[in-house]
């Protein structure tokens, strides 16, 4: 084995090849946040479908029996539930993937290993949590007698999209952490504010039509939409902004992974 | 012999003028609107420029074992960095023939949450081991570290010299081809230091090369082939360990009587300064004549509270080998006594009539409660030859005390 050491020139290389090879330091890192996440709490894992749980039960109040907004002919906690799934995800496993480097600063700063096994492994424990809670959104559909429809055969690819938008974006802020510390106040303000600017709490149907375009240009929206409409059947998708969401997460995913390896070089001697 | 690592030319370049640390967004939006307005020119404060390492360039053949040396600041954990690839260098270029894995300090990502074995298995794969591995050596990791009983237990409950342990018998089943290992050997008892020790040697008969850090000259002494001396960033010196470790402590013979550290730690136990005086006269002067006591004065705070525990004195002569080491617990059944906070002083007295003429370094621990760390060669002093029994008659041994003679 033979291994060139020498000053960084141009732009970096990403070596998937050495991230696979370290994919169970991926596995462990993400088993450990998972594993320590629940420990020593009363109910455990629970609490990953108790949060979805009680924003449901007070989005349904708030905005389906208080504001009536319009439900699609679909029980309201379900219309909701089908939303705040995929934010959750996006939401938990984005705030975990920006803050993984400077939250290993400690482990970055006395170890090799390839850099993007920590936001990586951020996501999976994202999607570890996420899993628990959509059994719980199959019980309730099945509570509101609300059949899956017939475009469940989508629902990979919209889970597939929210995922490389969450890592895209993900890897972004994860740099950029390690540079701004601003980013400490901008990821939560995302986490929150964001639900408001996606279709979480309401049908993206509301928005006026000459408006349509420019608010997919958020991906969840795309997501959210696709997760709905492929696990719901409700009002027909809206290509122009499945196809903007895609290109917007894609360009992100490619981006952030450039600006990832780009930065990566400086993680050690800026932490 | 096949040469395993070839260094030519490294160097690292810090600018210090911007903020390491890191920089706040504020800041480099007031500079993107400044800009224009600015005069060509005038670019604002130059930034200052350190070099870290400097046309460093060295080779270690396979099975060597490296020992690597110098002041803080010389730039030794720099190198390690650049050879663990945590950090890139600015200039020159390393070749590594081999499989390296590093040991920059032990426990690295561990939780202390997890339990023993669950630390061990991520422990290990940080270190670059794959689970198959792990679950190889398990019973011998276990077995080295002596926390069987403990295993389902979180390490937060562990003390910390289990947890020390538990942290070095991970990585010391490492099997790399190269082993980079800075300053770690110096955590735990005695005994675990004999341990881990014993650990080093089998990896040279192994066959293995290692690069070692320490500040501990014997331990350099007894397990390095080949030392490399770091000053400012530069390599000083290259070469056969005696040669290079006599060389370095007689640079560090002309250096202070005193010592101070720069910057208190979050420890409970800190040195405030520790010096060399006279016996007699109290006065804090070098050289010493051989008649006259040396006082060791240690000035300390302690500022939470400390395990029992003790400060220990090691006396070692010109060439780094320990003559002997003392205790502030010394005339105590325990071994041990209490501390209490604030600041306090120990003395110890070296007798007059003792030391031979010569240069003698002192290492001080540190208590850290549980284990102990080693402050080396910290301060220097001389005996002069005034007064001294040896020199009237040029005789051998590197101490000469005045013992009682009765004719019967």
């Amino acid at each position: 084995m033979h291994r060139v050491i020498k000053p960084p020139r141009g732009l970096a290389n990403v070596d998937f090849a050495e991230v696979w090879e370290y994919r169970e330091l991926l596995g462990f890192m993400a088993w450990r946040d998972v594993v320590v996440r629940y420990k020593q709490t009363a109910v455990g894992v629970l609490w990953a479908f108790i949060r979805p749980f009680l924003t449901m039960v007070i989005f349904t109040v708030v905005f389906g029996r208080i504001a009536k907004l319009p439900a699609e002919g679909v029980p309201y906690p379900v219309l909701t539930l089908a939303a705040l799934l995929p934010w959750q995800f996006f939401a938990t496993a984005f705030g975990e993937t920006a803050n993984s480097v400077v939250g290993n600063g400690h482990m970055i700063s006395k170890i090799y290993f390839p850099r993007l096994i920590l936001p990586l492994a951020s996501t999976a424990v994202g999607a570890a949590d996420s899993l628990v809670s959509f059994f719980f959104l199959f019980v309730l559909m099945a509570y509101y007698r609300v059949p899956p429809s017939p475009h469940i055969w989508a629902l990979p690819f919209f889970v597939v999209l929210c995922t490389v938008f969450t890592v895209g974006l993900g890897l972004w802020f994860a740099a950029l952490y390690v540079k701004y510390r601003d980013m400490r106040h901008l990821i939560p303000f995302i986490t929150q504010f964001g639900m408001y600017v996606s279709p979480v709490a309401f049908s993206s149907t509301i928005v006026p039509a000459k408006w349509r375009f420019l608010y997919s240009l958020n991906p969840m929206v795309a997501v959210i939409d696709g997760t709905r409409w492929s696990l719901l059947g409700t009002a027909r998708l809206y290509a122009p902004g499945i196809i903007a969401g895609c290109i917007v997460s894609l360009l992100l995913l490619v981006t952030g992974v450039i600006y990832f390896k780009q930065t990566e070089r400086i993680f050690a001697d800026l932490i | 012999m096949a040469e395993i690592i070839v260094a030519q030319g490294v160097g690292k370049m810090y600018r210090l003028g911007e903020p390491t640390a890191y920089r706040v967004m504020r800041e480099r939006i007031a500079e993107l609107l400044a800009a224009p307005f600015r005069r060509r020119g005038a670019e604002g404060p130059k930034d200052e420029i350190l070099w870290a390492l400097k046309d460093v360039g060295f080779t270690i053949d396979d099975g060597e074992v490296v020992g690597l040396i110098g002041k803080n600041g010389a730039g030794k954990s720099t190198l390690l960095k650049i050879l663990s690839r945590i950090t890139e260098p600015t200039e020159g270029r390393i070749d590594l023939y081999g499989k390296a894995s590093s040991l920059l300090e032990v426990g690295i990502g561990f939780h202390p949450e997890l339990s023993g074995r669950e630390n061990i298995y991520l422990n290990g794969a940080i270190l670059g081991m794959s689970r198959q591995e792990i679950r190889g050596k398990f019973d011998e990791i276990v077995e080295f570290a002596e926390i069987a009983r403990f295993l389902d237990t979180p390490v937060k409950r562990y003390s910390s010299g289990m947890y020390v342990r538990l942290a070095f018998a991970v990585a010391a089943h490492l099997e790399p081809d190269i082993l980079i290992v800075d300053e770690v050997l110096a955590v735990g008892d005695a005994a675990f230091q004999r341990k881990c020790l014993g650990k080093m040697r089998d990896m040279r008969s192994q066959g293995r090369t290692v690069i070692l850090v320490s500040h501990t000259m014997p331990t350099i002494s007894s397990l390095c082939q080949k030392v490399i001396w770091l000053d400012a960033g530069r390599v000083k010196m290259i070469g056969e360990t005696a040669k290079v470790v006599t060389a370095y402590l007689s640079e560090g013979a002309k250096r202070e009587i005193s010592w101070s550290p720069r910057m208190r730690e979050p420890f409970p136990f800190n040195y405030e300064s520790v010096f060399v005086a006279r016996g007699d006269t109290g006065e804090s002067i070098d050289p010493i004549p051989a008649d006259v006591p040396v006082d060791v004065v240690l000035d300390y705070v302690i500022s939470q509270p400390l395990m029992a525990g003790r400060i220990e004195v090691r006396v070692a002569g010109e060439t780094g080998e320990t003559l002997f080491t003392t205790t502030s617990a010394d005339n105590l059944v325990e071994h041990v006594h209490e501390w209490t906070q604030g600041r306090h002083r120990f003395r110890c007295r070296i007798p007059g009539n003792f030391l031979a003429p010569g240069v003698y370094h002192i290492s001080v621990s540190e208590p850290r409660g549980g284990y102990d760390i080693v402050r080396d060669s910290v301060l220097s002093f001389t005996i002069s030859e005034e007064n001294s029994l040896s020199a009237r008659d040029a005789r051998q041994g590197r101490i000469a005390p005045l013992l009682e003679w009765t004719r019967e």
